[in-house]
């Protein structure tokens, strides 16, 4: 192993068969993708989420669509939960702004909601974001003055403010129960919700909403090795001692809201866009339980792990309709109890509970636990 | 000035449900210093629970103490429930980052809720309570009996509860515990035992809580939401502060009843039901001035 004190300019030894991929140097323990393994796991990710459209049925691909929708709003509440260390609640709050943003900029202007008419989908995608972060911004104030669960309350109110609003500015949203068309996907003036001869509406969906996600993860795996992502751990890690290394506190807490809410404003505009329709009452706590499940199951601070874990979490309700045919006590209808959608949220509860109580890493911390299984095999330490 | 008093009473009535679910928050941070959402479904199980005693009460005892009866019995099952979530739940993570605890006891909340609302069904539930919606004249005040019955109960509970803080063995160890865990143990007492005990008298009184607050419309899946009123409530007070507790849920209690019967006449442009989110802005209102609630203690901070 060769050791430098220059970053950059290491000598890069000749790999010892056998062993597995080491840091050399200090650069390349801070680079994107810093082993070879991650390298590999990556571009084949890519590659089969690529292939995805042309082996999978049309049900299951508009499924994934809105878990990779949800993969870029889950990404958002780790930046500031996971990295940071600020506990939200509010993460709904932020979609629901996205998502009406984004359906007003493209809605029809003689409509009977506000829309501007604006189609394309690189003005309202980065505008549904900037309102949110502004949102977010502006919740800082009270966000750096206080800690832990005062926080975590001040955020629950945030939803429930928001709630409010969605629901009585029918104006805007289209009023409960009613709803409003959401945003067009149209980029260029190709729109993507328009099946063509050789994609289907959900493959070019899916497609779209992959691509998107890999940029939004890149932007966040990029973020956590800036300098701003270690002053987010610093924070996260110890506060006080963040301030003492003269980490402004009330700025980088900011910052990180800005951030995540960016993301869960865009999170927001494109959920709507892709599932078609969304009661204002939806962007409820429940949605943000959600995203902190899909968090927590799924790693807190690791971008693979939260992906994987939203991916769980959004495909859960595929697998609970399984659960009938395999039990028979379980009932499909809302009616009976029990049903598919109470074990569903019921798992929602436990696997929250479950996961931080044996595995506080979640799907991540399983991962590594066999990677180094692997790693040190046959020796058990 | 009698729509304004009337107003007051009734927020009176609802701010003292308020009080009594935020003083079960504040016991278990005192205790823990853990927030437990779990409190919702604590009251709605609580509520449940006195909906299907009391028919099978009034069997046995005349009309008017069955309530009352059931409720007692109510909130001796919840706290047992109760016990049981610290037991599996809770008591493994002694000493994880209380956020960590905290979003599970969401995660409780979620999956405890959706089993008691099997109980509940479709519609709401009736609760027993025998005087219903009705309504006596006092001073030429129009009050609704259940909010008389309401602020009656929690000026017993709370009563209790000083009595129990103050003159009772296990309330010296509460208190001892929630001063100073490590001297506490150091001097005998059961630092378990009192996370276990702060968690059972909280599931008693959010049972009581929801029992009463059941009186009006009945038990139904909605109920919920109406503990975490509580937390606005909490806030205003200060997480760590019992009086807190009692002020801030009264005051709660008291805005939103204003706000309820004064905001329509005075701007309608807010939409219906802002009385609902008003503990919400209220309490944002008050932590931009006070960040630690009026009777919290300010954190320090060291290195």
């Amino acid at each position: 192993m060769t050791t430098t004190t220059r970053p950059g300019t290491a000598k890069v030894s000749t790999k010892v068969s056998g062993r597995p991929g080491f840091y050399r140097s200090y650069s390349q323990e801070l680079a994107l993708f810093n082993t070879r393994p991650k390298q590999v796991g990556v571009a084949a990710v890519v590659v089969l989420g690529l292939l995805g459209p042309f082996v999978l049925e049309d049900a299951l691909l508009r499924t994934l669509a809105i878990a990779f929708v949800f993969a870029i709003g889950a990404l958002g509440l780790n930046i500031v939960t996971g990295l940071a260390g600020q506990v939200s609640l509010g993460h709904a709050f932020f979609l629901g702004i996205g998502a009406y943003t984004a359906a007003a900029i493209s809605g029809d202007p003689d409509g009977r909601t506000i829309g501007f008419g604006i189609e394309e989908m690189w003005v309202w995608l980065p505008a549904s974001g900037l309102v949110a972060a502004a949102f977010g911004v502006a919740v800082a104030p009270l966000a750096t003055r206080l800690r832990g669960l005062y926080l975590a309350i001040v955020t629950l109110g945030l939803v429930f403010i928001g709630e409010h609003v969605f629901r009585e500015w029918s104006h805007l949203t289209g009023g409960a129960g009613v709803g409003r068309s959401a945003a067009t996907p149209q980029l260029f003036g190709f729109d993507f919700s328009q099946g063509t001869e050789m994609f289907s509406r959900e493959q070019q969906l899916y497609l779209l909403m992959f691509v998107l996600m890999l940029v939004f993860a890149l932007g966040a795996r990029n973020l956590a090795r800036s300098r701003v992502g270690r002053a987010f751990s610093a924070v996260r890690d110890r506060d006080m001692a963040a301030e003492m290394m003269s980490i402004d506190l009330p700025r980088t807490k900011a910052l990180a809201f800005g951030i995540s809410s960016f993301y869960a404003g865009c999170a927001g505009g494109l959920l709507y866009t892709v599932s078609g329709f969304f009661d204002p009452a939806s962007f409820n706590l429940l949605l943000s339980v959600q995203f902190i499940a899909m968090v927590l199951i799924g790693g807190a601070g690791t971008v693979g792990g939260t992906i994987a874990g939203a991916l769980f979490v959004s495909l859960l309700p595929t697998l609970t309709r399984e659960l009938p045919n395999f039990i028979p006590l379980i009932s499909r209808q809302v009616t009976e109890t029990p049903n598919v959608f109470q074990v569903e949220q019921v798992l929602y509860g436990l696997l929250i509970v479950v996961f931080l109580l044996f595995e506080p890493r979640g799907l991540y911390g399983i991962w590594v636990r066999v990677r180094t299984y692997w790693k040190s095999w046959p020796f058990s330490y | 000035m009698s729509t304004f008093l009337e107003a007051v009473i009734r927020g009176l009535g609802t701010g003292s449900v308020y009080a009594l679910l935020a003083l079960g928050f504040v016991i278990i941070y005192k205790a823990t210093s853990v927030i437990s959402f779990a409190q919702p479904a604590l009251m709605l199980s609580g509520a449940v629970v006195t909906s299907y005693l009391v028919p099978a009460m009034g069997v046995v005892l005349f009309t008017g103490f069955s309530f009352f009866f059931s409720v007692a019995v109510a909130a001796i099952i919840t706290a047992i429930l109760a016990l049981v979530i610290e037991r599996l739940a809770i008591r493994p993570m002694v000493g994880k980052a209380v956020f960590v605890v905290a979003i599970i006891t969401l995660g409780i909340d979620i999956a405890v809720r959706v089993v008691v609302n099997g109980f509940i069904g479709l519609g709401a539930r009736p609760i027993g309570f025998p005087w219903g919606l009705d309504r006596v004249t006092i001073l030429g005040l129009d009050v609704q009996i259940r909010h008389l019955v309401m602020m009656g109960t929690v000026t017993l509970v709370v009563t209790a509860l000083y009595l129990f803080f103050q003159r009772s063995r296990y309330g010296l160890a509460m208190r001892a515990a929630a001063f100073d865990q490590e001297a506490a143990m150091t001097m005998g007492v059961s630092v378990g035992g009192v996370f276990a005990l702060s968690w059972a008298i909280a599931g008693a009184l959010a049972a009581i809580a929801g029992s009463l607050l059941a009186t009006g419309a009945g038990v139904d899946r909605q109920l919920w939401i109406v503990a975490l009123v509580a937390l606005p409530a909490i806030i205003l007070g200060g997480l760590d502060s019992l009086e807190g507790a009692v002020v801030g849920g009264l005051l709660i209690g008291v805005a939103e009843a204003l706000v309820g019967s004064y905001q329509r006449d005075l701007a309608p442009w807010l939409g219906d039901n802002v009385a609902l989110v008003s503990p919400y802005i209220l309490m944002l209102a008050v932590l931009l001035v006070r960040p630690y609630g009026i009777f919290g203690t300010p954190e320090v901070r060291r290195v």
